[in-house]
C-alpha cells in the first residue's frame, strides 16, 4: 500500500535532466537514487512497524508479561527474607550444625513481634508451612508471646514453644531465607527438601500430582488415538465425496466444531448419566435390567468420551484438508498396477496422510492435556486431569507459587511438543 | 459396512446437540424423555424451561454481562488486529515471523495457564473482579483469530489495485476507505466474528478473573451444572445451539460473497 513512492522517484530519476551520462542515477531533487530508495524503505519499514506496534504493546502487556510473571513467580521466595529481616540475615552465617547462637534467637524475637504487630506474620507462617505442616502454629503462637520476652532469647523461645530446640526448623528457615526457591517445582512432582536438604520422595499419602500428570498424559493419549481412529474415515469420505454433498456433511463436522464448549458438556451429562438418555434406552429395549443401570459420567469413561467428542473436529479437519490435496489417480494407479486395495491404501494413500495424522494428532493432545472445564464437569474423583489441580492450588489451596510451578512445567510440556512437531513436519 | 461405520461416527458428533434440542421441552424437571414425550403427547412438552430462563435476573444479566464484554473484546482485537495484519503483510516488515508467533501465542497456551498467569498478574493491578479485567482478558485470547483471518485475507490481496489508485490520484486515506477496505472486509469481519465467539463462550479465564458481578453464560451454566442441575441449562443450551447455527451460516455466506468478489477480480 506504501510502496508505491519508490518506483515513482525511480521513474522521474530515469528522466532527469541534470543526470550526467555515467554518473550515479540520481532524484528530481538531486539525492542519489540507491539513497532515496532505501530511506523509501526504510519508511515503509517503519509504517509497517507502526501498524503492529500498538497490538505487540497490548499483547505484551496483557498476555505476554503475565506468563513470565507466573514463570517467575514458580521459584520466587520473598516471604522469609522479606518479613523475618533480622533472623535471615544472622543466619546466612550460621553453618546449619547444632542450634544456632543466641543472635539468632534474638533476632526471631524482634521478627516476631514486628510481624505480628504488622499484620504480616502470616504470610511467612503460611509459606513455611506449605514446607512442613506445624510451622503456622508454631509461629503465631511465639509471636504472641515474643513482645514479651527478655534475654537470653534462647532460652525464653524454647520455653514458649520446644520445638525451637530442634535444629531442623532453624534449617527450613535457613533455607528458605534465599530469595529463590525449588521447592514450589519439587512440590509439583510430589518431593521435598529433607531437613538435611536433600531431595527426597513426600511420604506416599501426600504424593498426587505425579499420577495426576500421567493420569492426564496418558488419558490425552488414549482420546488422540479414539480421534484419530474416529476422524479417519469421515475425513477420507469428506475429501473423496462431490463438493455438494461433501459441504452437506461437513456442516455435520462444523456444528459442533462451532457449539459452545459448555453445550456440548451439558449434553453428554443428559445423556450418559444414570437417568439419563442412554441408560434409559438400554433398559427400555431390555438390554440392561433397570438396577444395573452403568455409571458413566463423573469417572474416566466419561471424560474420555466427552472429550473425543469435544476435540474430534480439531483431527477431522487437519486430515481432511492432507487428503483433499492427494490425487485419486494415486490409489487408481496403485490398483492398475496390481497392489489389492489394502496394499495400495497401505503403501500410497496412507504415507500420503502422514502430515495431517501429525498436526491432527499434536494439536487434539495438546488440547486435550490443557483442558479443564470437561474433566472438572465430568470426570469425578477419577478423571480429573493435572489442570484441574492448578485450579484447586489457585482457589482453594491458595498457593499460588505451587499453581505456578505446575503451570509452568505444564507449558514447557506443550510449547515442547508444539515446537518438536513442526519441527518434524517441516522435514 | 464403511458407511454404516461412518454414519455412525456423523451420529456421534452430531446427535448429542439434536437430543438436548427436544428434552428442553421437557415438561418435568428431568434431563431424560418422559413417557408423555416419547408418545408424542403435547403435554409432555412445554416452554417452561424457556420461560425460567427469560425471567430469571441471574440469567439475563449474565446474558448483558456477556455481550457487553464479548462486544467491547471484540471491537477492541478487531481494531487491533486489523492494523497488525496491515502491518505484518506489507513486504518491508522486519521480524515477521517472530512477531506473527508472540500474536498468536494466546490461541496456543492452554486457557487454564492463560488464565493462571493472568490472574496473578491481573490480581497485582487489581483488574480482577472487573469488567476491563475481563474485557482485556478476553480481547487478548481473540487477536490471534483476526490477526490471522485479516493476514490470509491480505495474502490474496492485489497490491497493484492500490497502486492504480494511487496513480489516478486518490489519497492514501481515500484509497484505503475506497479500494483496501471494502475488499477486506470479509476477512475483518469474519475475524471478528471469530472474536466474538471466542469471548462470548470462554469459561476458563473468566471462572478465575471476574468476580460475582461479570457472571457471563458460560460461567453461570458452568455453576448451574455444578449445583443443581436443571432443564433451564438445556434451554440455554438450545438458545446457544441457534447461535452457532446463525454464525456459521452468516460465516459461510461471507466466505461466498468473498469468492465471487475474487472471482471477479482478475488477479
Amino acid at each position: 500500500m506504501s510502496d508505491s513512492s519508490a518506483p515513482a522517484t525511480s521513474g522521474s530519476a530515469a528522466h532527469d535532466p541534470n543526470g550526467a551520462p555515467g554518473a550515479a542515477l540520481t532524484t528530481a531533487d538531486g539525492v542519489p537514487l540507491k539513497q532515496s530508495l532505501n530511506r523509501a524503505i526504510r519508511r515503509s519499514r517503519i509504517k509497517a512497524l507502526l501498524l503492529v506496534a500498538p497490538l505487540l504493546v497490548f499483547i505484551g502487556l496483557a498476555f505476554v508479561m503475565p506468563i513470565f510473571d507466573m514463570l517467575s513467580r514458580s521459584v520466587d521466595n520473598p516471604e522469609v527474607s522479606t518479613y523475618l529481616p533480622r533472623t535471615s540475615e544472622v543466619l546466612v552465617d550460621w553453618d546449619g550444625e547444632g542450634l544456632p547462637e543466641e543472635a539468632a534467637y534474638a533476632a526471631l524475637a524482634q521478627d516476631l513481634a514486628a510481624g505480628l504487630k504488622a499484620r504480616n506474620l502470616g504470610r511467612v507462617a503460611s509459606r513455611l508451612n506449605y514446607e512442613k505442616s506445624g510451622m503456622r502454629s508454631l509461629f503465631m503462637k511465639s509471636a504472641r508471646r515474643a513482645g514479651r520476652m527478655e534475654a537470653p532469647y534462647k532460652a525464653a523461645l524454647i520455653k514458649a514453644d520446644e520445638d525451637w530446640e530442634d535444629p531442623d526448623i532453624w534449617r527450613l528457615i535457613k533455607r528458605e531465607s534465599s530469595p529463590l526457591t525449588a521447592s514450589y517445582y519439587l512440590a509439583a512432582v510430589d518431593r521435598q527438601f529433607s531437613p538435611t536438604g536433600e531431595i527426597v520422595e513426600k511420604p506416599e499419602y501426600l504424593q498426587i500430582h505425579v499420577s495426576l500428570f500421567i493420569r492426564t498424559f496418558w488419558m490425552s493419549a488414549a482420546i488422540t488415538g479414539l480421534c484419530l481412529l474416529l476422524a479417519y474415515p469421515v475425513a477420507w469420505l469428506l475429501a473423496t465425496l462431490p463438493a455438494s454433498r461433501g459441504n452437506l456433511l461437513m456442516i455435520l463436522v462444523l456444528l459442533p466444531f462451532w457449539t459452545s464448549l459448555l453445550v456440548r458438556t451439558t449434553t453428554w451429562i443428559a445423556i450418559l448419566q444414570q437417568q439419563g438418555v442412554l441408560n434409559d434406552m438400554l433398559v427400555g429395549v431390555g438390554i440392561l435390567a433397570e438396577e444395573a443401570r452403568i455409571q458413566m459420567i463423573y469417572n474416566k469413561t466419561g471424560t474420555i468420551i466427552a472429550m473425543t467428542h469435544i476435540l474430534l473436529p480439531f483431527m477431522i479437519l487437519p486430515l481432511y484438508s492432507v487428503m483433499k490435496t492427494i490425487p485419486p489417480s494415486y490409489m487408481h494407479a496403485a490398483r492398475s498396477l496390481g497392489a489389492g486395495p489394502i496394499t495400495a491404501f497401505r503403501r500410497v494413500y496412507f504415507p500420503q496422510t502422514l502430515p495431517g495424522i501429525g498436526a491432527g494428532s499434536i494439536l487434539v493432545f495438546i488440547l486435550s492435556i490443557g483442558y479443564y472445564i470437561t474433566p472438572a464437569l465430568v470426570g469425578g474423583q477419577s478423571g480429573r486431569f493435572i489442570t484441574n489441580f492448578i485450579a484447586y492450588h489457585m482457589q482453594t489451596s491458595l498457593n499460588w507459587g505451587l499453581a505456578a510451578a505446575i503451570g509452568s512445567i505444564l507449558l514447557v510440556v506443550v510449547s515442547g511438543s508444539g515446537i518438536g512437531c513442526s519441527a518434524c513436519c517441516a522435514r | 459396512m464403511f458407511c454404516v461405520l461412518c454414519a455412525l461416527i456423523f451420529l456421534f458428533l452430531i446427535g448429542p446437540i439434536l437430543v438436548i434440542i427436544p428434552l428442553s421441552f421437557n415438561a418435568e424437571p428431568y434431563f431424560t424423555f418422559s413417557e408423555k414425550m416419547l408418545s408424542l403427547d403435547p403435554d409432555g412438552y412445554s416452554l417452561r424451561w424457556y420461560q425460567e430462563f427469560f425471567t430469571s435476573d441471574e440469567w439475563m444479566r449474565s446474558i448483558k454481562n456477556s455481550i457487553i464484554v464479548a462486544v467491547c473484546a471484540t471491537v477492541l482485537a478487531t481494531v487491533l488486529g486489523t492494523l497488525a495484519a496491515l502491518g505484518l503483510s506489507s513486504r518491508f516488515m522486519p521480524f515477521r515471523n517472530t512477531i506473527m508467533a508472540i500474536l498468536i501465542s494466546p490461541m496456543i497456551v492452554p486457557l487454564i495457564i492463560s488464565a493462571a498467569a493472568m490472574f496473578f498478574f491481573f490480581s497485582k493491578l487489581g483488574l480482577t473482579q472487573t469488567y476491563l479485567g475481563v474485557i482485556l482478558a478476553h480481547t487478548a485470547l481473540g487477536i490471534p483469530f483476526v490477526v490471522i483471518t485479516v493476514t490470509a485475507t491480505l495474502s490474496g490481496f492485489d497490491h497493484s489495485l492500490t497502486r492504480a489508485a494511487h496513480s489516478l490520484g486518490a489519497s492514501p486515506s481515500r484509497t484505503f476507505f475506497r479500494i483496501i477496505l471494502p475488499l477486506v472486509t470479509p476477512g475483518v469481519v469474519s475475524g471478528a466474528l471469530f472474536a466474538f465467539i471466542t469471548s462470548f463462550d470462554e469459561v476458563v479465564v473468566v471462572l478465575f478473573i471476574a468476580g460475582p458481578a461479570q457472571t457471563t453464560i458460560p460461567i453461570q451454566m458452568w455453576s448451574g451444572i455444578r449445583e443443581e442441575i436443571s432443564p433451564t441449562i438445556l434451554a440455554v443450551a438450545t438458545l446457544l445451539v441457534l447461535v452457532s447455527i446463525l454464525l456459521l451460516t452468516t460465516l459461510e455466506l461471507i466466505r461466498r460473497r468473498n469468492e465471487r468478489l475474487r472471482g471477479l477480480t482478475p488477479s
